[in-house]
């Protein structure tokens, strides 16, 4: 039996995506609007203006330059510890494996300004100035979790019995890893590092608190939302930043669908 | 062993007769990592809270003592306690009535095409900048913005302003109110509350709906009994995403909302302007511990099988 969605359930879930899209689809508007000084609607013209004066400053440049560095060497380190927990969780039966996954998830299952003053006092008690790497500590330990998630879940798909033939067969660990557990989970790998990427390039709340005088961009927007000082410019940076997330998160969702589950289910 | 096997198939050979060296190898490196960078800094906070400081010098004095919880108790401090946890709440009920139809839409009706339209149209605004989200709303409520311009345009200003003379709940304009910051809150949260419950919704066998039909069951029924109770868990696994985040944010009060602070601008403001970490930490101490509580009972409830 496959029975028909009642008319009420089909508007209030379209309404309901509506209620998710408009809101996204409503910047893309604003960056070519003429009016410069307030949020007016509808725009009383269009221009492709302020695309020219974005490109030509330098604080945007720089502020882009720091988060792509940042959220790069973030994805490499949770790319490393996350496959590391994730191997170790999904083949073994050990003491303390549960309190592993849960240590995982915590940092995310936490409300991330409790991650950003926990390092912000840890960071004044060590006396460690901050810099690039305090920001790169509190970013790779909150993005764990997603690459994580994605290589347990593709683990578990694997079956062991292939790595066990392998071995038979006369392969040593390494030979093993390289041409049986890699090709496998390689995807999924990929899947979680654009993800945690994602994650990193996006992320305010904690850098707040780990960034000494460098700016994000997320803190970079976060300025101009508290005191907005150029409404173009932020405009279209906004288009921009949704534009650059999209990349990593449709890559993930090709790269892995098809399979049980599907990266980025969790953030 | 023969002197001519080589160094990796040597490795190999002791991994494969002592399996703990390798697990050893595997669990260190992110064990050391999680364990000292941010088990030890939620320590490093913990200890913090139970310091006090010094009202005279306004440094902190490093002893022990329950003080600074005593401070929590204050009628102003208190007030954000409470105003924090109702909001959280707020939020999480709303969510959960706007995601259960799109969970359950996409569950069970979705195939093919507009399977994919439904996980990216979910998927989509949950990676999206949660930033860029805030500000859009930021663009909709300004009182030149689109929602004022919808009323006017249908003339339908007189129940805008009807509704922001409500005390409590209204205000100046909607950017200013509790209204704008709990539909930002529900807005930047919802896809947290959706993807849960559809996975635990899509687990629900269409046979036990057909069973449930063939007894005599309604609609309204089989919704109310079978479905609701079996998609529970996955609400509660949303809950826990929507109440944490709502708890622990300060950006989105910040900007959009009154002068009232919540729980984490709190947390801001002591740790930053005044100086005053171990009442941040005492502060930060809330959510973690409402968060425990509420962790405890969810596991209670199954949640996690559904996350």
């Amino acid at each position: 039996m496959h029975s028909k969605a009642t008319l009420g359930l089909k508007v209030a879930a379209m309404c309901g995506l509506l209620f998710l899209h408009l809101p996204i689809l409503l910047i893309f508007v604003y960056a070519f609007t003429t009016e410069d000084k307030s949020y007016q609607w509808p725009p009383p013209g269009l221009t492709l203006q302020w695309f020219g004066v974005t490109w030509n400053r330098p604080d945007v440049w720089e502020a882009l330059g720091l988060s792509l560095r940042v959220a790069a060497i973030s994805t490499v380190i949770a790319m490393v510890l996350g496959t590391l927990c994730a191997a170790a969780v999904a083949r073994f039966r050990f003491f303390g494996r549960e309190t592993i996954s849960l240590l995982v998830i915590l940092p995310i299952a936490l409300p991330g300004i409790i991650t950003g003053i926990s390092l912000r006092s840890a960071f004044n008690i060590a006396d460690i100035p901050f810099s690039f790497w305090t920001i790169v500590l509190g970013h790779a330990t909150f993005c764990i979790v997603v690459v994580y998630n994605n290589a347990v879940a593709r683990f578990r798909r694997t079956s062991s019995s292939l790595v066990e033939a392998s071995m038979d067969l006369g392969a040593t660990y390494f030979q093993t890893l390289r041409f049986v557990i890699m090709p496998n989970i390689a995807t999924a790998l990929l899947a979680g590092g654009m993800l945690a990427f994602a994650l990193s390039f996006d992320e305010v709340i904690v850098t707040t608190f780990t960034a000494g005088q460098q700016q994000t961009l997320p803190i970079w927007m976060l300025e101009e939302l508290v005191r907005p000082r150029q409404r173009p410019v932020t405009n279209v940076v906004a288009l921009l930043v949704v534009l650059v997330t999209f990349v990593p998160i449709l890559a993930a969702y090709y790269l892995t669908r098809g399979t049980e589950t599907v990266a980025g289910q969790g953030k | 062993m023969s002197d001519t096997t080589s160094a990796p198939s040597r490795i190999s050979d002791a991994f494969w007769r002592q399996p703990t060296i390798l697990l050893l190898l595997l669990v260190t490196p992110p064990l050391l990592w999680l364990g000292i960078v941010y088990l030890g800094s939620l320590f490093a906070l913990l200890a913090q809270s139970f310091f006090s400081i010094d009202e005279f010098t306004g440094l902190v004095r490093y002893e022990f003592t329950l003080k600074t919880y005593a401070e929590l108790l204050r009628a102003s401090n208190f007030d954000i306690l409470i105003r924090t946890i109702v909001m959280a709440s707020a939020v999480t009920i709303a969510s959960a009535i706007i995601a259960f139809p799109i969970a359950y839409y996409a569950a069970r009706y979705a195939r093919g095409r507009w399977k994919a339209v439904f996980y990216l149209g979910i998927m989509l605004p949950l990676w999206s900048s949660y930033l860029v989200k805030v500000y859009s709303w930021k663009l909709i409520l300004a009182k030149e913005g689109i929602l004022n311009w919808f009323f006017e345009t249908l003339y339908l200003s007189w129940i805008l302003e009807a509704y922001l003379a409500i005390p409590v709940v209204g205000g100046n304009s909607l950017s200013v109110s509790w209204t704008g910051t709990f539909l930002v809150f529900v807005y930047v949260w919802l896809p947290f509350m959706i993807l849960p419950v559809q996975a635990a919704l899509e687990r629900v066998p269409p046979s036990m709906l057909e069973a449930s039909g063939d007894l005599g069951a309604s609609s309204g029924q089989t919704l109310r009994h079978v479905i609701l109770p079996l998609a529970l868990p996955g609400i509660i696994a949303g809950s826990i995403f929507t109440f944490s985040l709502t708890m622990g944010d300060y950006i989105i009060p910040q900007i959009v909302g009154t002068s009232a602070r919540m729980i984490g601008q709190a947390v801001y403001q002591f740790q930053g302007t005044a100086g005053n970490i171990p009442l941040a930490a005492a502060f930060a101490v809330v959510p973690i511990f409402v968060m425990g509580i509420y962790l405890t009972l969810a596991k209670r409830a199954g949640a996690f099988d559904a996350l």
